[in-house]
């Protein structure tokens, strides 16, 4: 549904107070449109830019939070209509708080830069590639066979791993990341939540198991595990013939 | 006892059939059998009941029941026919729409599969009180499409521990791919009273370790029905009759009635 402005006789534009808007685009680089001042084009324009610059971290200028959790949605709905293959994985800059620690946050803020900037050059452009909290970033990968899921994973963790990162002058970094992801079921309707919650549980297992490497969510064959078993049948004596009470 | 059913007439009073996917895990545990006798509970209850053969690569509805139909879903895939020609009368006063063996084609579930079997549903919904859903059994695409399609979700097992496991792997999937927080079980062919209960139990403390709890939506394993192993079972099974109609007093009849009033509320 398009929402357009009624027409132009309706609005006053003069009573609009637009400082503050047109200052934060200002601060943020953001090219301010060329057309007439305060015309529909101009405030369309304006309202555009403003729209990116909510849907963007100020750091990376990666995807933010907020629009991350808007593109999820959508390609929920879009691989339940479809049936391909999407893999959503989390990553995680490892002992990040070590950097912050030793180096200060200003070389803290640049190893993210650095992690994203990799990160969105390792990835096809499709793919769709936020910053989901401090150190941690989401990445979403539709049309993806699951097959191929970790060796795209993989190859993420490889090319972080070969970053050096000039903190200061003659001082390079180096880091890892972990990541963890899951494949959306295809077919059904599954929701953001889930399916977040599934990658970040691989997420944690990457960690778990020392970091540095990529965890994928097991394919259905593997999915009740010995252990599930065993407490499945811990109490069942399915061999007796009794009535229980 | 043979009711008159005119699929095309429309229900105004109701937004649309409730739908209820029959699924199982392993195969050969009573499902088809289970969802036959169901159907005709319902339909003695005064429902009007359509049972989808949604197995499409191994249906086997036509055995259970002794029909031999001419006319299959298969048809009304390739528009060889109308849904209308399609659904049949069946014993125990529902309706049926089989897959026929033509259907193999359409095990793997393409786009095209999936939009007519979204489109199918979407037609036979408004006209029935219930539309039950027999699936294939195991865990592949084209069952999970097919259980996504129904509101509620009755898994059936044995006692068995292939066919335990297997509803395990089912459930699981479905509390964590379909966000479900609710399905029911049915455990056929028990040996002994209680032992629904039991298994059902036992299932749910699984799942609650395993199945990550949801803050304030805690899933729910839900018994409902334990059928015991009967010799009219046997005996309907091998003459290929339906249970309900010809030992309507058997333990098993009174297990799968009680069923059809639990889901009635």
């Amino acid at each position: 549904m398009e929402h357009r402005l009624p027409a132009p006789s309706l609005i006053d534009a003069q009573v609009l107070d637009l400082d503050q808007a047109l200052q934060l685009l200002q601060q943020a680089g953001a090219l301010l449109p060329d057309e007439a001042p305060l015309s529909a084009a101009w405030l369309q324009a304006v309202l555009d830019a403003l729209c990116d610059l909510s849907s963007r971290d100020a750091l990376t200028g990666l995807v933010n939070r907020r629009s991350f959790e808007m593109a999820l949605a959508r390609e929920v709905d879009r691989v339940a209509r479809s049936g391909e293959g999407a893999l959503l994985l989390m990553l995680d800059i490892d002992h990040f708080k070590a950097v912050n620690d030793t180096h200060g946050h200003g070389a803290g803020d640049q190893v993210i830069r650095a992690v994203a900037r990799a990160v969105e050059q390792t990835v096809r452009p499709m793919d769709l590639v936020a910053r989901v909290g401090g150190e941690e970033f989401a990445i979403i990968l539709p049309n993806c066979a699951t097959h191929v899921g970790l060796a795209v994973a993989e190859r993420v963790r490889e090319r972080v791993s070969e970053l050096g990162i000039e903190v200061a002058p003659g001082q390079m970094l180096n880091v890892t990341v972990s990541l963890g992801g899951a494949f959306a079921p295809q077919w059904v309707r599954s929701s953001p939540l889930l399916w977040t919650e599934r990658a970040d549980r691989q997420l944690y297992r990457a960690k778990a198991e020392g970091r540095n490497r990529a965890c994928l969510e097991p394919q259905i064959d593997s999915l009740v595990s010995a252990e599930e078993k065993g407490m499945l049948f811990a109490s069942l004596n399915l061999d007796t013939q009794q009535d229980l009470p | 006892m043979s009711t008159t059913i005119d699929p095309a007439a429309p229900r105004p009073t109701r937004a649309g059939a409730r739908t209820l996917a029959v699924t199982s895990g392993k195969g050969g545990v009573g499902k088809t059998f289970i969802t036959a006798n169901l159907a005709a509970a319902l339909a003695a209850r005064g429902e009007k009941v359509l049972v989808l053969d949604a197995d499409l690569g191994l249906a086997n509805l036509d055995v259970v029941l002794n029909l031999h139909p001419k006319l299959t879903l298969h048809d009304v895939f390739t528009e060889k026919a109308t849904l209308e020609q399609a659904i049949l009368p069946a014993p125990g006063g529902f309706s049926v729409l089989l897959a026929g063996s033509g259907m193999v084609e359409y095990s793997r579930l393409t786009p095209e599969v999936r939009d007519k079997l979204l489109h199918i549903i979407d037609l036979v919904k408004p006209r029935f009180d219930w539309v039950l859903l027999d699936t294939g059994a195991g865990i592949s695409d084209v069952v999970l499409f097919a259980i996504s399609l129904a509101t509620d979700v009755l898994v059936v097992a044995t006692p068995e521990p292939t066919s335990l496991t297997d509803a395990y792997a089912t459930i699981k999937v479905l509390a964590t791919q379909q966000d479900r927080r609710h399905v029911g079980l049915v455990v056929n062919q028990a040996n002994r009273v209680g032992e629904g209960k039991l298994i059902c139990g036992q299932l749910q403390q699984v799942l609650h370790r395993f199945v990550g709890p949801t803050p304030g939506q805690p899933f729910r394993l839900e018994l409902f029905g334990e059928v015991r192993s009967d010799q009219a079972v046997r005996q309907a099974v091998l003459k290929r009759q339906l249970m309900l109609e010809h030992y309507p007093g058997c333990d098993a009849a009174q297990a799968i009635k009680a069923l059809a009033s639990k889901l009635l509320g």
